[in-house]
């Protein structure tokens, strides 16, 4: 008897003060060493740089959505970082310059995240030692805490993440009080973080399905109480839909429309947006530009293509090699401005100068027959039956003849996307496609990289399948025509929404475009659970300071064991049910916490794990760790329920309460000791790599895979 | 005792004339001219080399699916005594006198053919009535893309005719659950939908898909007989593990027999033998198995070996040397060491030899006895022909500049010393004092000054290179990846002491003896891994569409054109099942949630027994529907208007049941009920007579001409060929 009092007094003391502690802790162990490390690690040349753009207010493109950046580029700003370090390479110096503010947000943030899991598992088992164990792995895991050093987007979406969790679980405790302060204040709040999740990466889609689910699951719940009149079912469903939907919506509409506020100026991610887009920026050559608005012959044009990152069409002084279809003039596609860009529309037929000020104007019309003529060289945009060099169903586009004679190969019909015949052609807006009047074929751009010869432009080819895909479609940028009147080009600036489609459409495409090129080593979604391989942060050398991010092996295991263990005692409890088992009072409620709380953390692990195993883009190790956040938690409330478990069915012999405790305290202590063990991945460690049987870490080389 | 005697021997049958009736217009309407056209038909000539390669037992590599459906072709092929001889490699082609059409045609029309009476006994089993029945098998009969899909070498017919299958003997498994669970019928239809789930699975891996929706609805009922506390424990764990063993195991067991067969007819080395890995092409007749027979199995110091990539991307290569060195500057600017170029040659070739050196010694034969080298031994590799020593330096590679260089060092006496010791690491060793095996054992080279490893980084170099593949020295990666593993494929003992006898030996082919064997869970598993990683190139196609052109028909795919009249073929179904379909499918998702709703504030609208039978029949029906089309939307693969027939069979099993449901529960009065059975009865006339309109086009036998073929055109995107005179 004497010895359970001990136990428990123990562990209430043990208990009462973790919170405090917990919290305090973690902030002292992320800030512990970050002053020391002064050189940027991986990514953050990337995100920092970003937080630099902000603060210059240049125009650059990201496959993210912007509020990530915004907010690492507003603590820059408050803690007064100048926007002038270059981040061109991993490893430089920070020098004077200011970047604890950054760091710090992101520090601030990770660290966040064990208060927050903290009290979500306290208020899904309503047990402390659950919570506790909880707030424990994910201090003591090394691979949160090195991700959480950095300026990245990941603590700032795991921050989101965690928060619409714990108010989602807070506003279904809230449930028996409807539309009281609390339950409103907990619903918007997590509106609130679902558009700072999806405000940040597009994953953050995971956790809104989620809250999705949850949320229908308790509509269908009050649906089915008879006792609540249709009135009042009509309130809860407007409610959700305004804090659940609308609120969001409005939080994530305005982030974009502060980024597009703030990023006035021209800068490195024009090439990748339509032009109308461009107009937009200062700086930009469209910008205020104003430029005659229908194309007539004899304009002097740039041509586009309308998917993300190909460029202008765009011809040069160089021929195709020998073997490489016919050896005429190259035709490509190019990102950047340039004088070889420049076109002449003609009429097929008429070699006459048009710009002749006694003829009149004539306007290109939708299905004219044209030629254009490449202006710096005089030849002719040509097709004709010869493959294309790397696309080798495609046929071969050249430039040919003589100072803009050539032959009836160079004919090719214009006609306007959605139009009938007749209609001008308006630069800009209208969306435009070559077709070839010979073979039939359309202008298009492959996308493919040409080797060295072609100066690593993109391939120009005339495609004989007629579908409509935006690489065979083009559009007029700059238009130069002495003979017409220039009109401002304020009037042809696209809309908010239509903003906000491009961007999201661009960014979208740029997500699949990072497709794993061959031989790469790229990481799969099945090594991250089992910590397969990590990932090297800055330093490569064992001259070098090293920070490698991986996962404190002990804690990631224990994660993988408990889903298993939880899958297999959770099946046992529903079967129980099934069966119609009559369950102790105690075991009830704990078989409660495990099916219902636990269900609800497992069905977070999933939502963020096994989508990656659908995806085609470049998956990283670090795209598992909101997964991970829900698995330790479950791993907390299963230890917990598990120990509560044993301990009653011990209950007869003395002692037995002391199991729960010591149990606790053995996993407390196993962690701790594993993170003290691990802790150099994190804080950084000079000297010979682990496989060397001299270095300090080289009994710590648990798999051979680790290259730290 | 002789009780038999007293009571007369009877037979009693009972024959379903609408079943009979059914099976024959269905055999009639698929095997009608089955062997016209006597041409290459579309994908035919894809599935043809295929069957050819059966016939003559040579071993092959498709990636587009499990080798079943191909095997039930190729029995087509070997029913009708086709010998393989004909070139597949065009559409249109005329077939030569002995390829026997009609045999090969014959499976697949036959699936179509029983696909029909299936669809009558689903929908009567699912509880309907047998005029609802009835409907649903008239419906799969005169639709005219699975008309035109069943009459061709194809294999979604049959992929069809599976999932049918499997449902129906499902739904027979839960009928005769609920009178005599554990009867022999039980049991048939039990073990009857595990056979058929694997043979959908083994057609085409979409089949998983029915397969999983199977297993969905299994589980669903296991767990209600969990619920039903009538049944003693020991009584549900036998329900439990007979469902578990006939859906689970049995299925994967066939699975693997598919592949059993597969590598049982396919003994003999062919054209994609290279994919595969040395140990897999050894077990093949003919190729690198003659030339591996015989020959030493543990590598010696002193051994001549070839060293073959395993990753082998972008193709397989070995690693090789020759005279030439890397240029002193590179086009960017870089400089080099301009020593001897190490590459990675994809064809077989004497300077690809190496001879396995001791760093302590200076011979470069085979003691007696052999010295074998083992995991961890310190070795050098001498380039046969040229005997120069493989090395690695810091140097950045030629195309890879984080990486080292790799090369054959030459003595340029300019203070850059020769790194040439390279420490053997077999990565799939069974303990630390493992010997080096010929081709079984997988081996990395780790420098021994630089730690760096020795990788294809599959990069071809430009032309100074003779275009072959970049081999560098990794440093920053040092975990597992295939590009940096090797394998000795060709190997024999050193014996020639000098230069010029080694030249004359390295020419000389290795000699002959036993075989090695693979078990053939190691072959199965190989093949199958390589047959989901295997990468087809081409991603465009003329007729290739999207999931959303498929609902409302938007798109079809030109099959054949007659020589000679306008005579043609096409993948084109019949637009009023189609869109009606869809439509049927929305209306039940209504009223699905419609009644799902008022069911929840306690208003039943369905009696019970009802309510369970729509239910199950929208799980099956809209739910194999959806199963099989909406993944589609995810692949990334060409994707083609045949892919959506196997979503359209269920859609169109769920339009009868959707009928009679508004029939019987929405028509409240007898005149509603006349009046909707007259509108049925319209609706049906109109989908038969598109049906026979746009019969020239399913079987091809009638030449249209140009005007008629235009009045076909319903939609602008429908491409139907016209010949221009």
């Amino acid at each position: 008897m004497c010895g359970t009092t001990v136990c428990r007094v123990l562990s209430h003391v043990l208990l009462d003060n973790s919170l405090g502690d917990g919290l305090a802790d973690t902030i002292l162990v992320c800030f512990m060493e970050m002053r020391k490390e002064v050189q940027r690690g991986w990514d953050e040349t990337h995100f920092g740089k970003m937080g630099s753009y902000y603060i210059n207010r240049t125009f650059f493109f990201d496959v993210h959505p912007p509020l990530g950046k915004m907010l690492i580029g507003l603590a820059g700003y408050l803690s007064g970082y100048d926007g002038t370090f270059l981040f061109q390479k991993p490893g430089d110096n920070y020098e004077h310059h200011s970047y604890m503010g950054m760091r710090g947000f992101c520090a601030f943030l990770g660290s966040m995240l064990i208060p927050l899991a903290y009290l979500t598992v306290l208020e899904l088992s309503r047990s402390l030692s659950a919570a506790l164990l909880t707030a424990a792995l994910l201090t003591f895991d090394t691979g949160c805490l090195t991700l959480s050093q950095y300026i990245l987007l990941d603590p700032i979406l795991m921050f989101f993440i965690m928060a619409a969790m714990l108010s989602m679980v807070k506003y279904n405790s809230c449930a028996n009080r409807p539309f009281s302060a609390p339950w409103w204040f907990w619903l918007s709040l997590t509106g609130v973080n679902l558009a700072g999740a999806l405000g940040v990466k597009f994953v953050g889609l995971f956790i809104i399905l989620q809250v999705g689910w949850n949320t229908l699951s308790d509509l269908w719940h009050l649906f089915g109480d008879l006792s609540l009149s249709m009135v009042t079912l009509g309130k809860h469903l407007t409610a959700r839909i305004l804090c659940l939907i609308v609120l969001p919506l409005a939080l994530y509409i305005a982030t974009y429309a502060v980024h597009f506020m703030v990023l006035n100026k021209s800068g490195p991610g024009d090439g990748f947006f339509s032009s109308a887009f461009q107009a937009r920026l200062s700086g930009n050559n469209l910008h205020n530009a104003s430029i005659p608005e229908h194309l007539a012959y004899g304009s002097v044009i740039t041509v586009k293509n309308l998917r993300m990152a190909i460029g202008y069409l765009h011809s040069h002084r160089h021929f195709y090699p020998e073997g490489v279809g016919a050896r005429q003039q190259q035709v490509t596609t190019y990102l950047h401005k340039d004088y070889n860009n420049l076109w002449i529309i003609k009429k097929h037929n008429s070699n006459s100068d048009p710009l002749d000020p006694s003829l009149p104007v004539e306007f290109v019309r939708h299905g004219d027959i044209i030629r254009l003529e490449h202006k710096e060289t005089s030849r002719n945009l040509h097709s004709h039956y010869h493959e294309a060099p790397l696309t080798r169903k495609h046929y071969q586009v050249t430039g040919y003849g003589i100072n803009g004679s050539g032959d009836s190969n160079d004919f090719w019909r214009i006609e306007v996307i959605n139009r009938k015949f007749g209609n001008r052609i308006k630069v800009l807006r209208s969306r435009i496609r070559l077709i070839h009047l010979i073979t039939g074929c359309v202008l298009g751009s492959s996308g493919k990289v040409l080797p060295k010869w072609g100066w690593e432009q993109m391939e120009v080819t005339c495609t004989p399948y007629l579908k409509e895909t935006l690489s065979s479609i083009w559009n007029v940028e700059d238009h130069i025509n002495p003979k017409l009147p220039n009109i401002s080009l304020e009037v042809l600036q696209p809309s908010f929404p239509e903003i906000m489609l491009e961007s999201h459409m661009v960014m979208i495409r740029g997500n699949n475009g990072l497709k794993p090129k061959d031989n790469e080593f790229t990481s799969k979604p099945w090594h991250w659970p089992i910590n397969f391989q990590g990932l090297r942060f800055s330093g490569a050398n064992d001259t070098d300071f090293r920070v490698y991010l991986l996962g404190n092996p002990v804690v990631w295991w224990l994660n993988l064991l408990s889903i298993a263990l939880y899958v297999l005692s959770a099946s046992v409890f529903a079967v129980a049910v099934q069966r119609g088992a009559h369950l102790p009072v105690e075991v009830e409620g704990l078989s409660q916490v495990l099916l219902r709380g636990g269900g609800q953390l497992l069905f977070g692990w999933m939502m963020h794990y096994f989508p990656f195993f659908l995806m085609g883009r470049v998956l990283y190790f670090h795209h598992y760790f909101p997964a991970m956040l829900f698995s330790s938690m479950l791993t907390g409330l299963l230890w917990d329920t598990l120990l509560r478990l044993c301990a009653w069915s011990l209950a007869s012999y003395p002692l037995a309460r002391c199991v729960h405790v010591l149990g606790i305290l053995s996993l407390l202590l196993g962690t701790a000791y594993s993170f003290y063990l691990f802790h150099p991945l994190a804080y950084g460690m000079v000297g010979p790599l682990a496989q060397d049987p001299r270095s300090p870490m080289a009994g710590l080389r648990w798999l051979e895979s680790w290259d730290f | 005792m002789l009780g038999f005697l007293q009571q007369p021997v009877m037979v009693t049958a009972e024959v379903n004339l609408n079943m009979v009736a059914l099976t024959a217009v269905g055999l009639l309407s698929r095997l009608w001219q089955l062997a016209y056209p006597r041409a290459v038909v579309f994908d035919e000539v894809y599935y043809g080399q295929y069957i050819s390669f059966y016939m003559k037992r040579i071993f092959f590599l498709d990636g587009s699916g499990p080798p079943f459906g191909h095997m039930l072709l190729a029995l087509g092929g070997y029913l009708g005594g086709f010998d393989g001889n004909f070139l597949w490699n065009r559409i249109g082609a005329e077939y030569s006198s002995n390829v026997p059409v009609w045999s090969l045609r014959l499976l697949p029309a036959l699936s179509g053919a029983l696909s029909v009476p299936m669809a009558y006994e689903i929908v009567w089993e699912l509880g309907f009535s047998h005029c609802a029945a009835t409907g649903a098998a008239l419906l799969l009969l005169i639709e005219n893309a699975l008309i035109t899909q069943s009459r061709l070498m194809l294999l979604e017919s049959v992929l069809i005719f599976f999932n049918l299958l499997a449902v129906l003997s499902y739904l027979k498994f839960c009928n005769s659950q609920k009178h005599r669970p554990f009867s022999p019928r039980w049991w048939f239809w039990l073990v009857l939908t595990g056979v058929a789930c694997s043979c959908a699975v083994g057609i085409k891996y979409v089949g998983v898909f029915t397969y999983l929706l199977v297993l969905g609805v299994a589980a669903v009922h296991a767990w209600h007989v969990i619920g039903d506390q009538t049944l003693s424990n020991v009584r549900v764990l036998c329900h439990l593990l007979a469902r578990a063993a006939a859906l689970v195991v049995l299925p994967v067991l066939v699975y693997l027999l598919f592949f059993y067969i597969h590598l049982l007819l396919l003994c003999r080395s062919g054209p994609h033998d290279q994919i595969m890995s040395s140990a897999f092409q050894a077990s093949l007749e003919g190729g690198l198995a003659r030339v591996t027979q015989g020959q030493p199995l543990e590598v010696a110091f002193g051994s001549q070996v070839t060293l073959k990539n395993v990753f082998g991307q972008p193709v397989p290569c070995w690693l090789h040397s020759h005279q030439s060195t890397y240029p002193m500057i590179y086009e960017n600017g870089r400089g080099s060491s301009h020593q001897q170029q190490v590459t990675c040659y994809p064809f077989k070739d004497v300077n690809n030899w190496w001879i396995v050196k001791d760093p302590g010694r200076h011979q470069l034969v085979v003691n007696n006895p052999p010295r074998p080298v083992r995991h961890g031994d310190v070795v050098q590799l001498v380039h046969g022909m040229t005997t120069r020593l493989l090395n690695t330096h810091d140097v950045a590679a030629p195309l890879s500049p984080h990486a080292q260089e790799v090369s054959c060092y030459i003595d340029y006496n300019i203070s850059m010393p020769p790194q040439n010791l390279w420490r053997l690491d077999i990565v799939n060793r069974e303990s630390d004092t493992d010997v080096w095996k010929t081709i079984l054992s997988e081996v990395r080279f780790v420098h021994v000054n630089t730690s760096a490893i020795l990788k294809l980084s599959g990069v071809p170099l430009p032309d100074w290179g003779f275009r072959q593949l970049e081999v560098v020295g990794e440093k920053l990666f040092r975990g597992y990846h295939e590009s940096t593993v090797w394998n000795v494929e060709e190997h024999r003992y050193g014996r020639s002491q000098e230069q010029k006898e080694r030249e004359l030996e390295l020419h000389s082919p290795t000699q002959v003896d036993i075989s090695r064997n693979l078990s053939f869970m190691a072959r199965f598993s190989e093949l199958q891994w390589r047959m989901l990683t295997v990468r087809s190139d081409d991603s465009e196609h003329k007729y290739s569409s999207t999931p959303l052109d498929w609902v409302m028909l938007d798109t079809n795919i030109a099959y054949w054109l007659h020589p000679r009249t306008s005579a043609q073929i096409h993948l084109l179904g019949n637009v009023v099942i189609w869109a009606s379909a869809s439509l049927a499918t929305l209306v039940y998702a209504l009223l699905f949630i419609w009644y799902l709703l008022r069911r929840r504030r306690r208003v039943c609208d369905l009696p019970e027994d009802r309510w369970l039978r729509w239910v199950l029949a929208g799980a099956l029906c809209a739910g194999g529907w959806a199963v099989n089309y909406l993944p589609f939307f995810l692949m990334e693969k060409t994707l083609f208007l045949y892919h959506y027939l196997p979503a359209l069979t269920f859609q169109i099993l769920l339009l009868p049941v959707v009928l009679e449901h508004i029939s019987d529960h929405l028509c409240r009065s007898q005149l509603q009920r006349s009046l909707f059975t007259a509108l049925v009865v319209a609706w049906f006339t109109s989908a038969c007579h598109v049906s026979n309109m746009l019969r020239p086009l399913t079987y091809g036998d009638r030449s249209l001409s140009p005007s008629e073929l235009k009045a076909l055109r319903w939609k602008d995107s429908w491409d139907i060929l016209i010949r221009k005179y």
